[in-house]
């Protein structure tokens, strides 16, 4: 098992626990009642750990080594998975994974970042960071579900799109600029989820839908904790200060209005109880979809678009009366 | 040889070149460090007599540059808000603050409506001067008003992008007005009236990365920096030197991604055209694609 630094309490109960297990085994001590008060133990301090974290923690859990990825998650909740490669223009990006599903029976079509669960995958998948290519396999697998009218569901988990060179060349911001205009008038239903680190464009570049849920310990901003932390204060020693600041968990986005659910993890986080984590996760996908196919296309499309046209804070004040004669006609 | 030899260049350079010139009556040119007066610079469209670098100018320059007399600037009872109590070395609300007396604007961006060569236009401009020309909900909100605007009076927009990117300070409000500039376009693409995006020196991360990127027609000042990334990042991140031209206007239209170049000179008769070509008041709705 990997701890986090704030789960350490939780570390030295474990360690003591396989000893005394140990010794249970061994010896002819029962060891039955001592094994069942650290377990006790165990439980209530991860409650009494996970009720109280913060901003910086959930993007710590966000990140776990172990925690599930896009498809764990496809296999998990889709009896068939046919991953589809390839943008049509260029090449295949390994980085967001997609294809044609079959959620009880219903076609979908899937797509998510993916991140590599060892160093050597890790590498191979870009740890998660997609180049243009990804958000243009992206569309064309989006557009392909149009054709069919087969409801779209993107997984979110990346650290933001890949800021290369040819990354830049290929026109990376392009391909994300095309893929918010595109999905705000797909004729399909578009679920969105954020399993993991929902970093800025690159999450959003697949993001935008009738309905985006987080999970409940994943983070969702316009800028990683530590960019923010390098650009603002300058250095890269603040960002749990920046991870407060930006306000970026699942409870506040979706106190801001700016998600339209919090999906509930096995206590300890998604890593933990994987399996189950997929079973929720898919029942809530599928309700969704369900709501979403009661309105009419066009109705679904204007809904979809006024729930991102409302999105701002903004204050409306009385112009000033000397600015009014200074800005307001000009010759 | 003395202890104290300066190896980098312009450490050296005597006071008396190193002299910033006063503002309001001389300008020197970023470039090439030639000198001018601020009435050779403004008859010649805010660019440098000497190499035609194009100084970054602000958004009531562009009005006064396109439009052919009075025109309206629109939403400016908009303001920011500080919703989510950020502070980092600053706290938000003194940034901005500090950003109304030193520009004396209302935000990143001002929105007018006029005339350039008796057709009506509305045109959005960013001002990078004002917390690096940052999106926030105020811009966010006043593009998504202009878009309606546009829609509702059948007029052409332009919007014209100078911007460091998403405003920091409002977290996931700023990264949620790409979502809404760019659903907001794709109502305004559907009605067929044309939006023509011109990006400026700077235009980077979420700003290229939705409005900027979505005209039917995209064009671009010379030498200006347009990217995803800024050039620090991919220069970390792949550890070698950027090539000389890397994410300029050049290099874009090199790449596929402008439609053209234009200077600043031209820029009025060149909006102007496409005003015309386009003009939707005209244009016959029935023979055009449906989406």
């Amino acid at each position: 098992m990997v701890f986090l630094d704030f789960e350490q309490p939780l570390e030295s109960l474990y360690e003591q626990l396989e000893k005394i297990q140990q010794v249970g085994q061994e010896g002819d001590v029962d060891v039955s009642v001592m094994v069942r008060e650290l377990e006790n133990k165990i439980k209530n301090k991860r409650k009494e750990i996970y009720s109280n974290l913060t901003g910086w923690q959930k993007v710590q859990l966000s990140r776990h080594p172990e925690r599930p990825y896009t498809l764990f998650y496809i296999k998990q909740m889709c009896r068939k998975f046919t991953e589809l490669h390839g943008d049509r223009y260029f090449k295949d990006d390994k980085a967001i994974v997609g294809g044609l599903a079959s959620l009880d029976g219903q076609t979908i079509v899937i797509i998510g970042h993916q991140k590599g669960i060892n160093t050597k995958m890790r590498q191979y998948r870009n740890f998660g960071m997609a180049n243009p290519e990804g958000y243009r396999k992206a569309l064309r697998l989006m557009k392909l579900a149009e054709r069919f009218g087969f409801p779209v569901v993107t997984l979110i988990d990346t650290p933001g799109a890949f800021p290369g060179m040819e990354a830049e060349e290929r026109g990376q911001a392009e391909a994300i600029a095309r893929n918010l205009l595109e999905m705000a008038q797909l004729r399909v239903p578009i679920v969105c989820a954020v399993i993991g680190e929902g970093a800025s464009g690159g999450a959003i570049g697949i993001g935008l839908g009738d309905r985006v849920y987080m999970l409940e310990n994943t983070w969702y901003s316009v800028i990683s904790p530590e960019s923010c932390s390098s650009i603002l204060w300058r250095s890269w020693d603040f960002k749990e200060q920046a991870a407060e600041a930006l306000k970026l968990t699942a409870d506040h986005m979706f106190e801001f209005g700016l998600i339209d659910g919090i999906i509930k993890e096995p206590l300890g986080g998604a890593h933990t109880a994987p399996e189950e984590m997929a079973k929720i996760l898919k029942k809530q996908i599928k309700k969704a979809i369900a709501e979403i196919q009661e309105l009419t296309i066009d109705e679904m499309i204007e809904t979809r678009i006024n729930k991102y046209a409302s999105m701002g804070v903004y204050d409306v004040v009385e112009p000033l009366k000397e600015e009014e004669s200074d800005k307001k006609v000009k010759a | 040889m003395g202890w104290f030899k300066r190896l980098k260049d312009g450490i050296q350079t005597a006071t008396r070149n190193k002299k910033e010139a006063p503002e309001g009556l001389w300008y020197k040119c970023e470039s090439c460090k030639e000198a001018s007066t601020m009435k050779e610079m403004k008859e010649n469209f805010y660019k440098c007599p000497h190499c035609n670098y194009h100084t970054r100018i602000n958004s009531f320059d562009y009005f006064s540059l396109l439009f052919d007399g009075p025109y309206e600037e629109l939403f400016i009872d908009l303001v920011s808000k500080d919703h989510l109590h950020f502070t980092d070395l600053k706290a938000y609300p003194d940034r901005l603050n500090e950003a109304y007396r030193k520009t004396q604007l209302s935000d990143a961006i001002a929105v007018a409506h006029g005339k350039i060569n008796r057709r009506p236009l509305i045109v959005a401009a960013m001002d990078f001067k004002f917390i690096g020309g940052s999106m926030g909900s105020v811009v966010g909100e006043r593009i998504a008003r202009a878009i309606d605007f546009a829609r509702q009076n059948r007029t052409p927009l332009l919007i014209i992008s100078k911007s460091g990117g998403a405003r920091m300070m409002e977290s996931a409000f700023s990264l949620m007005q790409m979502a809404k500039t760019s659903a907001k376009l794709s109502q305004l693409a559907k009605a067929g009236v044309p939006y023509f995006s011109m990006l400026t020196d700077p235009t980077t991360g979420g700003v290229t990365a939705s409005f900027a990127m979505l005209g039917d027609i995209n064009f671009a000042e010379p030498k200006a920096l347009i990217g995803f990334a800024g050039p620090r990042v991919i220069k970390e991140t792949i550890k070698r030197d950027l090539p000389e031209d890397f994410q300029t206007s050049e290099f874009l239209l090199e790449h596929g991604f402008l439609d053209f170049i234009v200077d600043r000179k031209d820029l009025k008769e060149t909006v102007s055209d496409m005003v015309s070509y386009f003009d939707p008041q005209k244009m016959d709705k029935s023979k055009m694609l449906e989406e």
